[in-house]
């Protein structure tokens, strides 16, 4: 079977799948993202977050955010050049609007700002499967190089 | 403008990227961004893109890789100022 372009990136992201937060691109390019998860009942960190109340946690968000924005979104802009070793996570300022229960599925959108001198920045939010909105700021990560 | 006006400038820039620990007096001409100061190395774009705004000129890959120190910075400000 042939994967297209959007789903060759997800299988190639480097993630486990205990803590592998995309399911599905839906529309990628030079300048956005979008991507989705739905978060299973399965998840282990609903056990403990919270006792008796699973909730998934706002970094767990964060991660989806920055996994699809990010990793995904740096994954495409890079793909041409080899010298490119994958992204690391620098920075984050998010606002977390609204909370997300087990088997939520939500739509992480996020825009570059700019991608320069290895940098990636973007603006990015995240919906429920309803359009309500989730979270929403700006992250930024930078290209490893070999 | 003068090398103090651009000094000055890049100071300031500087001074927001600063770890918690390093403190603003730290930085003088000779300071190595990454070493002396420890601006880690996604700060230090978000130096070489502020110095493009508040000098309007475009830095590229050279630049950036010659951009060590404060006083590289002034030398390369003056040198895309002048031109």
């Amino acid at each position: 079977m042939l994967l297209s372009e959007l789903d060759k990136i997800v299988a190639n992201l480097p993630y486990g799948e205990g803590f592998k937060f995309v399911d599905q691109l839906l529309e990628i390019s030079e300048g956005h993202v979008i991507g989705v998860y739905r978060f299973r009942e399965s998840e282990f960190f609903y056990k403990h977050h919270f006792k008796h109340q699973p909730i998934t946690p706002g970094v767990i968000l964060q991660e989806c955010m920055a996994q699809i924005g990010l990793a995904c979104l740096g994954s495409y802009l890079t793909k041409d050049d080899k010298q490119y070793q994958g992204f690391v996570f620098t920075e984050a300022h998010i606002n977390f609007l609204s909370q997300v229960p087990p088997e939520t599925t939500v739509v992480v959108t996020a825009k570059k700002e700019y991608f320069r001198f290895g940098k990636l920045k973007i603006i990015t939010q995240m919906v429920n499967e309803h359009g309500q909105k989730i979270a929403e700021g700006w992250m930024s990560g930078i290209a490893i190089r070999e | 403008m003068t090398t103090t006006e651009i000094q000055d400038q890049l100071f300031a820039i500087v001074k927001i990227y600063l770890p918690q620990d390093v403190d603003a007096s730290a930085i003088n001409k000779d300071s190595h961004l990454m070493n002396d100061l420890n601006i880690n190395s996604a700060h230090l774009v978000d130096i070489a893109l502020d110095v493009e705004d508040a000098f309007d000129i475009t830095l590229d890959e050279k630049d950036m890789e010659a951009m060590q120190t404060v006083d590289d910075a002034i030398q390369i400000v003056k040198t895309k100022t002048t031109g």
